[in-house]
């Protein structure tokens, strides 16, 4: 049980990390949002289920039980959101040098 | 069930650290979605180092905070979302 509390902590890390290099490197907005969306998701879900299996059945657990139930809702939609106003803005997704050429 | 080494303290830092990264895509960000796919990680990973922090000194009033921090991060992210889609629609 220790060795899955450390398996998704360093999970979590790792997304974490991999989601803020993404977000920092990718060149457009939409693919900025995919990198933002579901690496920071996934993390934190790694992060919270780690802390739920070291917790054990406490109240605690419950209590990060809701938390992790309202980010899997409001997470998606604040994306959808914000994608849909990059949308709307007449922002272009971003192609590759030699596709732009036709 | 306890951690035989202080990862919890690990976990934390490196969360401090991302979040400072999310902030770097908040200042620079060409267009104001930019700003806003940063806000929006900085709001999620705040959230993460309040519940880790919960859980590693016991308190359990630090994750009505973070439930709290995540509502109003939210509501944040859809009026600053509305606000730029009113700034078109008046046009």
């Amino acid at each position: 049980m220790i060795l899955l509390v450390y398996a998704f902590l360093s999970m979590g890390i790792f997304f974490g990390v991999l989601g803020n290099i993404g977000v920092l490197r990718f060149p457009d907005v939409y693919t900025r949002l995919q990198a933002s969306s579901k690496c920071g998701v996934t993390s934190l879900l790694s992060i919270f289920i780690a802390l739920m299996l070291l917790k054990g059945l406490t109240p605690m657990t419950l209590r990060i039980l809701v938390i992790t139930i309202f980010f899997l809702i409001s997470s998606p939609v604040a994306s959808h959101v914000i994608g849909r106003r990059a949308w709307e803005q007449g922002i272009a997704p971003w192609r590759k040098k030699p596709e732009s050429r036709d | 069930m306890d951690l035989s080494i202080p990862v919890l303290d690990v976990v934390i830092f490196v969360l401090m650290g991302i979040s400072v990264m999310s902030m770097v895509r908040v200042i620079i960000g060409p267009t104001p979605e930019d700003r806003l796919i940063g806000l929006n990680l900085v709001v999620t990973q705040v959230v993460g180092i309040l519940v880790v922090i919960a859980v590693k000194f016991d308190r359990s009033i630090y994750l009505d905070v973070a439930l709290v921090y995540a509502i109003l991060g939210f509501i944040g992210i859809l009026a600053i979302a509305k606000y730029l889609g009113g700034r078109q629609l008046g046009e």
